[in-house]
């Protein structure tokens, strides 16, 4: 068992779990490189994942772009294959064969960034709905409900009243947010326990955002859908999300509850992400410097040492850490109840020694 | 005097299914040294000003008014008059910019092209001038050699604001100059555009729909609904107390971490914002307004003084009503 958030006796099963996960896209060298012998190099976009979603819980998942967060989201899918580790069902592990990733695939729905691209434009919105429901050979609802009573409520249900006024438009004739509701719609028919939301919001217009992000919080409130949102803005996560986590370069560096992760980081890579959220109070403060890293050459140790301002400002070296931080890489550590993170000198300050790492990838 | 001044504007495009008022009568003005923020969402208006001021919309766009830099009139400015003026009394970043650069030329010989039209420097010169521009944005002068693709995304957008620089323009316009980038490179390079602005004196319209990085980068504020100015004022103040209900509204949409009102609490507007052609009647923001009482579709406000150098174009202000603090 990993050393990762072990749920206590009182918390409930995790519906969705993720262990020791690996997900890497193959490198490329040209021609002439191939001749001279380089070898390609692997991008390791997911590099030892654990996560636990609970039920009817909204989880952010926060990052700078490229550090893996929409891998592993399309990963939890199944629209990307992990090299290793494994993704548990409700508790079960998730197989390969057709007919439990189909099942799977109806009970854990997807939201995309962009609307327009998810919607077929010659396709209706009652056709666009009720493709979900043909796939997975739905002709009744539970309660014996047809097809046109199931979309419509699913329609109903994403804020579109009345439903049936929207069932022979098609995507160009609504707005932005319009769309992203059918989408969401979309998701909704199929009665999932789970969504994964990859930036639902980042397309749409400011004065909309909100009302989207209540509709998925409603969601969460009223159908107990547990939500997994992917995105890059904290203010976002601050706004709708239980709990919060931050990955770098394929890891999660920090994860708990939002308001001591948003508040109160623990993780200087965290602090530096807060730290570029705009604020009322002008720009003359310091940001991190550098590019976002690449996933094809994770350097030694933690794998933030290279930009860590603990590391720069000699925080590290005074406390004794900086030899682990350059060499001994390290997996997450509770560092107060319920709130986990992977660093060698909050490890040391909190007088614990760092977990180590997730296991390297099998194989 | 205002270096960049636009009195009574308005621009409107030419299409198939008529005409389509997308700016409908816009004061500004910019002074030297001063940084105005435009907001607003998609379809405001609010890139179409940065367009007309630069003279850049479609051939048949009808635009009246006045827009003065340096007080020459540019809507008056002869075809020749005009080249010279841009880039060297007005540049401008785009926000899809990285693509702007051309592709097989390296990025010195593009700066320095810039330099040598504008007959500032001979050849020689020019790219000197391109190497101090380029470690005034923050990358080695040697990377002049480097062509675009060599490049990262926010990297290339230090090329743009090199070559914005290069003519030592009077007002510089940045419209959404950080979208496209990462949450980290877009701290940094707003960072430097501020660090510039403030150095060289300059005169800067900032344009984006992120109302939380125009406080950040801003003196001045504009808000922009459906074609018109509905608030302005120093930024802080717009944003921490605003006059007008939109502006509200806006500045819910970017909640600041750690203030209580917000968690859990996502707040936005009903409908969406008005097509330019079918702007409602009235007040154009009545239809999506919490606090819309019975005068509001029939009376179209003009912005009226809302304390010291704030106003805002909203019934409630001179009825003396505050407009409740968001969300």
């Amino acid at each position: 068992m990993p050393a990762v958030p072990a749920p206590g006796p009182e918390v409930p099963q995790p519906v969705l779990a993720v262990r020791d996960l690996h997900v890497r896209f193959a490198g490329r060298v040209g021609l002439w490189q191939g001749l001279r012998g380089t070898k390609p190099v692997d991008a390791r976009a997911v590099d030892g994942v654990n996560l636990d979603l609970n039920p009817g819980e909204v989880l952010a998942l926060a990052g700078e772009s490229g550090c893996g967060k929409t891998t592993l989201a399309r990963t939890i899918m199944g629209l990307e294959r992990p090299r290793s580790g494994e993704i548990l069902f409700e508790g079960k592990r998730l197989g390969r064969s057709t007919k439990v990733l189909r099942e799977y695939r109806r009970r854990v729905q997807m939201v995309f960034q962009d609307p327009t691209a998810a919607l077929n434009p010659r396709q209706t919105i009652y056709e666009s709905i009720a493709e979900g429901l043909r796939v997975h050979g739905i002709t009744r609802g539970p309660a014996g409900e047809s097809e046109e009573q199931l979309v419509a409520r699913a329609l109903s249900r994403a804020g579109l009243r009345p439903p049936e006024r929207f069932f022979l438009n098609y995507p160009h004739e609504l707005s932005g947010g319009q769309r992203q509701r059918v989408v969401i719609a979309g998701a909704l028919v199929l009665d999932p326990e789970i969504i994964v939301a990859d930036e639902p919001v980042s397309s749409l217009d400011a004065s909309v955002r909100g009302e989207i992000l209540k509709l998925l919080l409603g969601l969460r409130n009223d159908l107990g859908i547990a939500m997994l949102v992917v995105t890059h803005d904290l203010g976002l996560a601050w706004t709708i999300a239980d709990r919060v986590a931050v990955m770098y370069l394929g890891r999660i560096v920090e994860i708990g509850p939002a308001e001591s992760v948003l508040t109160n980081p623990i993780h200087p890579y965290t602090k530096a992400l807060l730290e570029v959220v705009p604020e009322a109070g002008g720009i003359d403060r310091p940001f991190l410097a550098g590019e976002p890293p690449d996933p094809t050459s994770i350097p030694p140790g933690c794998r933030f040492n290279p930009r860590c301002p603990a590391v720069a400002t000699g925080a590290a070296e005074a406390a004794g850490v900086l030899p682990a931080c350059r060499e001994r890489d390290l997996g997450l550590q509770e560092l107060r109840p319920g709130h986990f993170a992977a660093c060698h000198l909050m490890s040391r300050e909190a007088g614990v020694e760092s977990a180590p790492p997730p296991p390297p990838m099998e194989g | 005097m205002s270096v960049l001044s636009v009195r009574d504007l308005t621009v409107t495009y030419h299409t198939q299914a008529g005409p389509v008022p997308a700016v409908r009568g816009v004061d500004l003005s910019v002074d030297k040294g001063e940084v105005l923020g435009l907001a607003g969402e998609s379809g405001c208006g609010k890139s179409t000003i940065a367009n007309a001021v630069l003279r850049l919309v479609p051939p048949k766009t009808k635009v009246t008014g006045e827009i003065l830099l340096n007080g020459e009139d540019v809507t008056a400015m002869r075809p020749g008059r005009l080249r010279a003026v841009r880039w060297s009394g007005i540049s401008v970043v785009f926000q899809g910019a990285m693509h702007a650069l051309n592709p097989v030329q390296r990025i010195g010989d593009q700066i320095a092209e810039t330099i040598t039209i504008h007959g500032q420097a001979d050849e020689k010169g020019a790219q000197v001038r391109a190497g101090a521009l380029l470690e005034q944005v923050g990358l080695p002068a040697r990377r002049l050699r480097d062509y675009p693709h060599e490049l990262s995304g926010g990297q290339k957008q230090r090329v743009m604001i090199a070559m914005a620089l290069a003519c030592q323009p009077d007002v510089m316009i940045a419209d959404e100059p950080t979208t496209a980038l990462d949450v980290m490179v877009q701290a940094q390079v707003l960072k430097l555009l501020k660090e510039l602005q403030r150095e060289l004196g300059l005169a800067m319209l900032f344009i984006t729909h992120d109302l939380s990085v125009l406080v950040e980068v801003c003196d001045r504020l504009a808000i922009m609904y459906a074609g018109r100015i509905v608030e302005e004022g120093p930024s802080v103040q717009v944003f921490n107390d605003p006059k007008h209900p939109y502006t509200r509204a806006l500045s819910g949409a970017f909640p600041q971490i750690g203030d209580r009102r917000f968690r859990m609490a996502p707040s936005g507007l009903p409908g969406d914002p008005p097509f330019p052609g079918n702007v409602p009647e009235g007040c154009s923001f009545h239809p999506r307004c919490p606090l819309a009482f019975d005068e509001c579709p029939t009376i179209d406000p003009e912005l009226y003084e809302a304390g010291p150098s704030r106003r805002a174009a909203c019934l409630l202000v001179p009825r003396g009503d505050r407009v409740p603090v968001a969300p």
